[in-house]
C-alpha cells in the first residue's frame, strides 16, 4: 500500500513526560515521524501537538489508536482529509555580499518573508507558510549559499467553524464562554 | 489528618482493599517498611528476587481478578521488576508496582542505586507516575489502581523518592478519579452489533475464537449462551483456556502453533470467525495470509487499537465483552449447523492428540492426564514456559475460567513458581499445582524459600527431561538435531526441596505417577514431584514457524493409539 503524509492533532495534558511517552510510542512501534510541533492550546493545562506521519492509512490509524490509549492524551484526530491551514516557520541565514544582497531581499519580498537580521556578509530571513512555499524559497536561496536553516514542524488547523475536535461544540461557542 | 508519605501509601493500599503485597526491601524503602507493622491488615510476602514479586502479584491477580501489588527498591530492585511488569503488560494483568527512588535532591545525579525506572518501563506499562510530592501520593495511588483494573487491564508503576515517604502531608483518600483522557469503552456500537448478528445468523460454518478478554470481563456464561443458542463451535487461545468449559460438546480446544489439528482445520474452513477478547498473536494466527482464509471476521475487543492491528476485520465491535455478548445475544437466532459440527467431530477423530504409546517410558502427557484425573479438573494449574506448558494446555481439561495461569504474550521462563505462589495466596481454598519444566523451574528456584517461610502450599510437578525442551525441539525439527546449549544438567530437585524443608519424591515409572500425586495432594504444605520424563519427547501437533496453521505436523512415530480429547466426566 502507498504511503502518504498524514496530519494528526493530539490534545494532551500539559505535564512533564507526556511528549516523551508519545515519542517513545512511535519509536517502540516503528512508526516514522516527519515532524512534531507542540504548544499551548486554547484550554489551560492542555497542549496541542501536531504530528506529521508518513505511512499507509492502516499504519496511521494504528498510530492514532495507540496515541489515544495514552492516559495523558485527551484526544487525537487525523485531519488529513480536511481543508487545512498548515504552517511552518523557517529561519534561513544566507550568504549575502553587496552584489547579491538586493536580489535576496527581492526574493524574500516575493515570498512575503521578513529580513530579521543583517550582517556584513549574510542575511537572516524569516518565512512562514506551508511546506511547499518554504521549499520553493529555499531552492532559490540555495544558489546564494545557505549557511544555516532552522525549521519548526508543521502546525495545522481545519478551516471554518469546525474545530479540530468535530465531535465537540464548534470553536465559536467555546470562545463565547466567559473568561475565567 | 497529617500523615507521613509511608503512612499514606499504607492507608491508600487499605482503601483499595489490598490485603497482600509481594516485595523486597532496600535502603530507600525503609521508611515504608518501618511503617508497615502499623498496618497488620497488609500481609507482606518477602520474596527472594524482585522478579518473583512481580510474577507473584501477576499470579495473584489472575487467580483472584483483583489488582496484584508488588514493591521493589530503587536501582537493581526496580530493574529486577522489569520482566515481571512486561509479562503483566503483554497478558493484560492488573498490577500496581511500587518502586523506591533516591531522595529528590539526588535524582538525575547517577546517585547510588538510582535508575530512571519510569523511563525504562515506559513501553511496558499502561501508565506510570513519579510521585514528587507527598500531598499527591493518595491521588496517584487512587488513579493507579483505577487505571490498572479498568478498561483493558495492565501494570501501572509508581516511583516514590525516599524523602516523599518521610515527609508529612494532609491525608484524605479521594472518592473519584479525574482522568479526562482515559476512555473506557462499554457497550458495542448498535449498528455494528446488528451487522455482526446478521453475519452470525447467516453463517454456514461459524467459529468462535475466545481469548483472555472473556475471562477478564467475566463473560463465560454469556459466551456459553451465545455458543449454545447459535450452535457455534468454540476454540480458545492459550490465555483463553478455561473461559469455555472444555468438556462442553461445542469445545474444540486451542488452535495455533501447538493447537489441536482439528481446531486449526476448523479455522481453515470456517466462513465466519467470531474473535472475542483476543488479539491475533502470531502464535495463534501462523502466517497471516493463511489465517482463516475463507472467513469474514467479527472482532469484539475492549481495546480499539487491537482492531485491525494484525488482521483486517469485517465487523469491529469495541466494548466490554460481557456487555457486547449480552446485547448481541438478543439479536441472535437459534441455529443448528449440524453438518459443520459433524465435520468438526470427524476432524477430531482423524487428528487426535497422541498419548499413550506402546513404549513404557514416562510421558509428560500421561502425567498431566493423571493430574487432571486426580484433581477432577478442580485445581488452579500454573505453568512455566516451554514444552510442559503446551502439554498442560493440550492434555489437562479445564472447566473454569480461573483455572489455568500461564505466561502467554511474553513467554517468561521462571514465571511458574512465583505465579503459583501468588495464586495460592489469592485462592487458599483451591489446590494450586505448578507444572514446570526443569529449565523454567531453575529460573526462579529460590522462591522455594518463600513457600516455606509463608507456608504456601503449592504442589510442584517438574517435567524433568534434562533439556531446555522446547528449544531442543526446534533444534530437532529445524536445526538437524544440533543440540547446542540445550542439554541441561539439573540438581537433584528432591534434595534441593529437602534443603528448603519441602518434602518431595522422584518418579521414574508410570505406576508411581498416581501415588505421587496423591501423596503431594495429601501433604499439608508445599510438595515437589520430580518426574523424570522421556528426554526427547516433542510437542505435537506443531505448526512450523512462518507456516500457515493448516500446515500442522503431527506425531511422526508409528505406535500411536488414538486418544480423542474428551473428558471422562
Amino acid at each position: 500500500m502507498a504511503t502518504t503524509k498524514h496530519t494528526l492533532v493530539a490534545i494532551v495534558q500539559d505535564k512533564p513526560g507526556v511528549l516523551n511517552r508519545m515519542v517513545s510510542l512511535f519509536r517502540r512501534r516503528g512508526f516514522n515521524i516527519d515532524s512534531i510541533a507542540v504548544g499551548h492550546s486554547e484550554v489551560a493545562h492542555l497542549s496541542r501537538v501536531t504530528i506529521v506521519v508518513n505511512g499507509t492509512t492502516a499504519t496511521v490509524e494504528q498510530v492514532r489508536k495507540q496515541l489515544d490509549k495514552l492516559i495523558d492524551v485527551a484526544k487525537v484526530f487525523d485531519i488529513t482529509g480536511e481543508k487545512l491551514i498548515g504552517r511552518e516557520l523557517a529561519l534561513v541565514k544566507v550568504k549575502a555580499g553587496s552584489a547579491t544582497r538586493s536580489e535576496i531581499i527581492e526574493i524574500a519580498d516575493i515570498f512575503r518573508a521578513n529580513i530579521v537580521d543583517v550582517a556584513s556578509d549574510s542575511l537572516t530571513i524569516e518565512i512562514t507558510g506551508d511546506e511547499d512555499k518554504i521549499e520553493s524559497m529555499l531552492k532559490l536561496l540555495n544558489g546564494f549559499g545557505v549557511k544555516e536553516i532552522a525549521r519548526t514542524g508543521r502546525i495545522a488547523m481545519v478551516r471554518g467553524n469546525i474545530g479540530a475536535m468535530p465531535d465537540e461544540k464548534p470553536a465559536k461557542s467555546r470562545a463565547k464562554k466567559p473568561a475565567a | 489528618m497529617k500523615k507521613t508519605g509511608a503512612q499514606i501509601i499504607c492507608e491508600s493500599l487499605i482503601a483499595e482493599g489490598v490485603d497482600v503485597m509481594f516485595g523486597f526491601p532496600g535502603g530507600v524503602l525503609l521508611p515504608f517498611y518501618d511503617t508497615l507493622p502499623q498496618y497488620p491488615r497488609i500481609r507482606h510476602i518477602l520474596v527472594r528476587h524482585e522478579q518473583a514479586a512481580a510474577h507473584a502479584a501477576d499470579g495473584y491477580a489472575r487467580a483472584t481478578g483483583k489488582v496484584g501489588v508488588c514493591m521493589a527498591t530503587s536501582g537493581p530492585g526496580a530493574t529486577n521488576l522489569v520482566t515481571g511488569i512486561a509479562n503483566a503488560y503483554l497478558d493484560s494483568v492488573p498490577m500496581v508496582a511500587f518502586t523506591g527512588q533516591v531522595v529528590r535532591a539526588q535524582i538525575g545525579k547517577d546517585s547510588f542505586q538510582e535508575i530512571d525506572i519510569t523511563g525504562i518501563t515506559l513501553p511496558i506499562t499502561k501508565h506510570s507516575y513519579v510521585a514528587m510530592d507527598t500531598a499527591s501520593l493518595a491521588r496517584i495511588i487512587k488513579e493507579a489502581f483505577y487505571i490498572a483494573r479498568t478498561g483493558r487491564p495492565g501494570p501501572v508503576l509508581i516511583d516514590i523518592p525516599k524523602d516523599v515517604m518521610q515527609e508529612m502531608a494532609e491525608f484524605s483518600y479521594p472518592d473519584r478519579v479525574s482522568l479526562p483522557g482515559y476512555k473506557i469503552p462499554t457497550s458495542g456500537h448498535p449498528t455494528q452489533l446488528k451487522n455482526a448478528a446478521k453475519l452470525i445468523n447467516e453463517a454456514k460454518r461459524p467459529l468462535i475464537i475466545a481469548g483472555r478478554g472473556v475471562i477478564i470481563s467475566g463473560a463465560s456464561d454469556e459466551l456459553k449462551q451465545m455458543a449454545e443458542t447459535s450452535q457455534i463451535p468454540v476454540i480458545t487461545t492459550l490465555l483463553g483456556i478455561g473461559c469455555f468449559p472444555e468438556h462442553h460438546i461445542l469445545s474444540y480446544g486451542m488452535p495455533g502453533m501447538h493447537g489441536m489439528g482439528y481446531a486449526n482445520k476448523a479455522l481453515d474452513e470456517t466462513d465466519l470467525l467470531i474473535a472475542i477478547g483476543m488479539r491475533f498473536d502470531d502464535r495463534v494466527t501462523g502466517k497471516i495470509s493463511g489465517f482463516a482464509p475463507r472467513a469474514k471476521i467479527i472482532h469484539i475487543d475492549m481495546d480499539p487499537a487491537e482492531i485491525g492491528k494484525n488482521v483486517s476485520v469485517d465487523v469491529p465491535i469495541v466494548g466490554d465483552v460481557k456487555a457486547v455478548l449480552r446485547a448481541l445475544h438478543k439479536l441472535l437466532e437459534t441455529n443448528a449447523h449440524v453438518d459443520w459440527i459433524r465435520q468438526l467431530d470427524e476432524w477430531r477423530q482423524q487428528h487426535p492428540l497422541t498419548d499413550v504409546r506402546a513404549s513404557s517410558g514416562l510421558l509428560p502427557q500421561y502425567i498431566i492426564r493423571e493430574l487432571y484425573e486426580a484433581t477432577g479438573g478442580d485445581a488452579v494449574v500454573v505453568t512455566g514456559v516451554g514444552q510442559h506448558q503446551m502439554w498442560t494446555a493440550q492434555h489437562y481439561i479445564f472447566h473454569h475460567p480461573d483455572s489455568f495461569i500461564s505466561s502467554g504474550g511474553l513467554g517468561t521462563m521462571g514465571f511458574g513458581l512465583p505465579a503459583a505462589m501468588g495464586a495460592k495466596i489469592g485462592r487458599p481454598e483451591k489446590a494450586v499445582w505448578l507444572v514446570d519444566g526443569d529449565g523454567s523451574f531453575q529460573m526462579n528456584i529460590q522462591e522455594l524459600a518463600t513457600l516455606v517461610q509463608d507456608n504456601i502450599a503449592v504442589k510442584i510437578a517438574i517435567m524433568n527431561n534434562g533439556y531446555l525442551g522446547m528449544v531442543r525441539q526446534w533444534q530437532d525439527l529445524f536445526y538437524k538435531k544440533n543440540y547446542v546449549a540445550t542439554p541441561l544438567s539439573c540438581p537433584d530437585f528432591v534434595k534441593v526441596a529437602e534443603a528448603y524443608c519441602i518434602p518431595g519424591v522422584t518418579v521414574t515409572r508410570r505406576e508411581e505417577v498416581q501415588p505421587a500425586i496423591e501423596q503431594a495432594a495429601a501433604h499439608d504444605g508445599p510438595f515437589l514431584i520430580n518426574f523424570m520424563v522421556e528426554p526427547e519427547e516433542n510437542v505435537f501437533p506443531m505448526v512450523p514457524p512462518g507456516a500457515s496453521n493448516i500446515e500442522f505436523i503431527e506425531e511422526p512415530k508409528k505406535e500411536v493409539t488414538s486418544w480423542p480429547r474428551r473428558s471422562t466426566l
